[in-house]
């Protein structure tokens, strides 16, 4: 018996009434692996349950024996703002963008942790996903894509809970509120794709070489001073050509995005598409990368 | 040829030494510094798992699969379940796969029952409304109503491990892969487990089931394939592979000497050197009269004193019913004056009265343990003997009696009205 003969009925097997009910069930192929493998997005579609259910998994196990609960995702960026706003802006003089009110700091500095404590809370569970869930891996198949994806998705949560607070800080600066913001979703969009980006590739790494796990926490100190959190774009003062590097870090084009969403500054330009760029071609090479190692998961971990 | 559910061409799985039990994982600066390494300094070493496995299952056949530890039935589940690829080979899968390789995959302790049924289910690849629609059955089945609210964490492990095979009886995937689930639980629980791997059995359903439990592969499968050293041995109706299993390997001179490679690793301080199967010569045989006393001893080595020990046997027919268990300290004066056994060369030799077993095969298990505190080795399937009853009580009507033991008992006839 040949694979392709068994794979599919002939006219004589529905003749002869060989027709079972499973002659429409899914046939599986188990072959050695060869080169570069497309995504399986039928699996993916098939799964698509478990991405909710790991997300929420990791959300109620959270929270569920802390004391304080969801409100550690309010009290974060909370204190971190007000540490910025008495260490930058009051002893280091760093100011807003030009045409927001310096007193406006506080919720200038906010709006840029609100992207990226969702980026560093991603990517740091993402990272550590796959050696986390090693149980799973070992034990039984799913598409392993859903573990990084369901690592970063549980975020999601937490920047809902700090949007909250957001709106508050926005309506007590009396900053108004404007249809610009439907943007919002987008910007929110492109953080999530660079933390899964970044994620698929750091998560694959990590199986292989548990460095990965000591690198992030240090990657994640580096990157924050990059990005424009605690500081305006405009204090990058060098030549166009510099620029465009610095705007390789995508997260340089979200926050530009959530800041000129929220108070409409500096409108999202050349530097926002090479944002993008970069976010793509992380996230084409980090599937590539992750669907070639995938299959050796099981086995190395 | 639409009727065949799985089929297995030449499969193969290779792994690389180091990677199979030792260090898990590298570190980026063992990868750097082997780069700069002679080639030939490298471990280049690789071990295939499984090799050359070919076999058809038939759909709605259920298919046992035997085997020591170690001689790749794991890992053949692993790859009929997409855990891993293989190396080489191929098979192909008509249907739902469901596999359950453990119990409890991705339960979580700080979630409650209830979550953990949704969270399980979705893991093992049910739907949310196939859940919700099981929802009931699943609790009751496990006998945890009361605790649904609990986080699972809090749970006795036997409520634990109801919940969790619960979970997984309930998927109902055309093809189900079913790896020594039943090893768990207390007597009742795994009863309750084979009386539903015998329902989803008769529903219809593919399944392929390895077990060390000879009699459970007895009663649920037809067919049975033997698995050793990574390769096929046979697939043949289950009597007949079992038999050949149980009698296979185990040398047939009455001894199983285990080499210290065989010698599963976390037995320390207990080491087993050997067990024998001696007549009433103190000759090492492989067939002992009834008639006779026999006598059977373990031999093995304690590279530290051991407080509590206790070195003992199962006896086994090789329908992989218990005849007895006993072990060398049940004598509680015995036990008292060897409570610290020091470091040493020991046997543990027993004698088997004349007159107890009837004839047939039967398998001697080895157990070493400290009761309550840890089982150091154990080997369900050590050895096998033959009983030749020549002699025996009713010998005279050449007929196979029922039940592993022939007890001569002593009868009186007596008239009561002449």
């Amino acid at each position: 018996m040949t694979a392709t003969g068994s794979s599919r009925l002939t006219a004589a097997d529905i003749q002869k009434g060989n027709m079972t009910v499973q002659s429409d069930s899914p046939v599986t192929l188990i072959r050695p692996p060869r080169g570069w493998q497309a995504i399986n997005l039928r699996d993916l579609w098939l799964y698509r349950e478990l991405v909710y259910f790991l997300t929420w998994r990791d959300i109620k196990v959270r929270y569920k024996q802390a004391v304080l609960g969801i409100g550690w995702a309010i009290i974060q960026p909370i204190v971190t703002m007000v540490v910025f706003t008495f260490i930058f802006n009051q002893f280091l003089d760093v100011k807003p963008d030009a045409g927001i009110p310096d007193d406006w700091y506080p919720i200038f500095a906010f709006a840029g942790l609100l992207p990226w404590q969702f980026f560093q809370g991603a990517l740091q569970r993402a990272s550590t996903s796959l050696v986390s869930n090693s149980n799973l891996l070992t034990k039984v198949y799913f598409p392993r894509l859903i573990i990084p994806s369901s690592a970063v998705a549980a975020g999601l949560v937490d920047f809902g809970f700090s949007f909250l607070i957001m709106i508050g800080l926005m309506i007590y600066f009396g900053v108004p509120f404007t249809l610009q913001m439907l943007w919002l979703p987008l910007f929110l969009m492109v953080a999530l794709l660079t933390a899964l980006a970044v994620g698929l590739w750091l998560s694959a790494l990590n199986v292989q070489y548990r460095d990965v796990q000591h690198m992030v926490p240090f990657l994640l100190t580096i990157w924050m001073y990059v990005s424009p959190v605690v500081y305006p774009i405009d204090v990058i003062n060098v030549s166009g050509f510099w620029k465009a590097v610095y705007a390789l870090n995508p997260m340089v084009g979200v926050i530009q995005g959530f800041r000129w969403v929220l108070f409409g500054t500096n409108p999202p330009g050349w530097m926002f598409a090479i944002s993008m760029t970069m976010v793509l071609l992380l996230l084409g090479s980090g599937l590539f990368y992750f669907r070639r190692m995938e299959r050796t998961f099981a086995d190395l971990i | 040829m639409s009727d065949i559910a799985i089929h297995v061409n030449g499969l193969g799985k290779r792994y690389r030494i180091g990677s199979l039990h030792t260090s898990n994982y590298h570190t980026l600066r063992d990868s750097l510094v082997s780069l700069f390494q002679p080639r030939e300094k490298q471990p280049n070493g690789h071990i295939w798992a499984l090799r050359n496995i070919s076999f058809d299952v038939k759909q709605g056949q259920v298919l046992g699969v035997v085997g020591r530890n170690g001689a790749g039935k794991s890992t053949l589940l692993k790859l009929l379940s997409r855990v891993t690829e293989p190396t080489e080979g191929e098979a192909e899968i008509r249907g739902r796969v469901g596999s359950l390789l453990e119990v409890g995959t991705g339960f979580h302790p700080e979630l409650t029952g209830r979550e953990n049924i949704y969270l399980n289910g979705a893991i093992l690849g049910m739907k949310r409304a196939e859940i919700e629609r099981k929802f009931a059955e699943i609790v009751e089945f496990a006998e945890v109503e009361k605790f649904i609210e609990t986080p699972v964490k809090r749970y006795s492990s036997g409520m634990y491990l109801r919940l969790a095979f619960a979970v997984a009886a309930h998927l109902e995937p055309e093809i189900l892969v079913v790896d020594e689930v039943l090893a768990v639980g207390d007597a009742e629980f795994q009863r309750k487990c084979l009386g539903k791997m015998g329902d989803v059995a008769r529903e219809g359903r593919t399944v392929l089931f390895v077990s060390h439990n000879m009699s459970a592969v007895l009663r649920l499968t037809d067919e049975t394939v033997v698995i050793d050293k990574g390769g096929l041995i046979m697939q043949a109706p289950t009597a007949e592979a079992v038999d050949f299993y149980l009698s296979r390997g185990f040398s047939q001179e009455g001894q199983r000497v285990w080499e210290a490679d065989e010698v599963p690793f976390g037995t320390a301080p207990f080491r087993p050197r050997a067990v024998r199967v001696l007549n009433s010569q103190g000759k090492v045989v492989n067939t002992i009269r009834s008639v006779e006393e026999n006598v059977i001893e373990i031999e093995y080595e304690l590279s530290a004193p051991v407080t509590g020990l206790r070195v003992g046997i199962y006896l086994m027919s090789t329908r992989g019913e218990y005849v007895f268990t006993s072990f060398d300290t049940d004598d509680a004066a015995e036990f008292e004056r060897m409570t610290v056994r020091p470091a040493g060369r020991y046997i543990s030799r027993c004698t088997l009265p004349a007159n107890l077993l009837n004839e047939g095969r039967f398998v001697i298990g080895v157990n070493a343990s400290s009761y309550r505190v840890k089982r150091y080795f154990q080997d369900e399937q050590a050895l096998t003997f033959t009983v030749d009853a020549a002699g025996a009580p009713g010998m005279h009507w050449p007929e196979a009696r029922l039940g592993p033991v022939r007890p001569r008992l002593n009868w009186q006839i007596e008239a009561i009205q002449a």
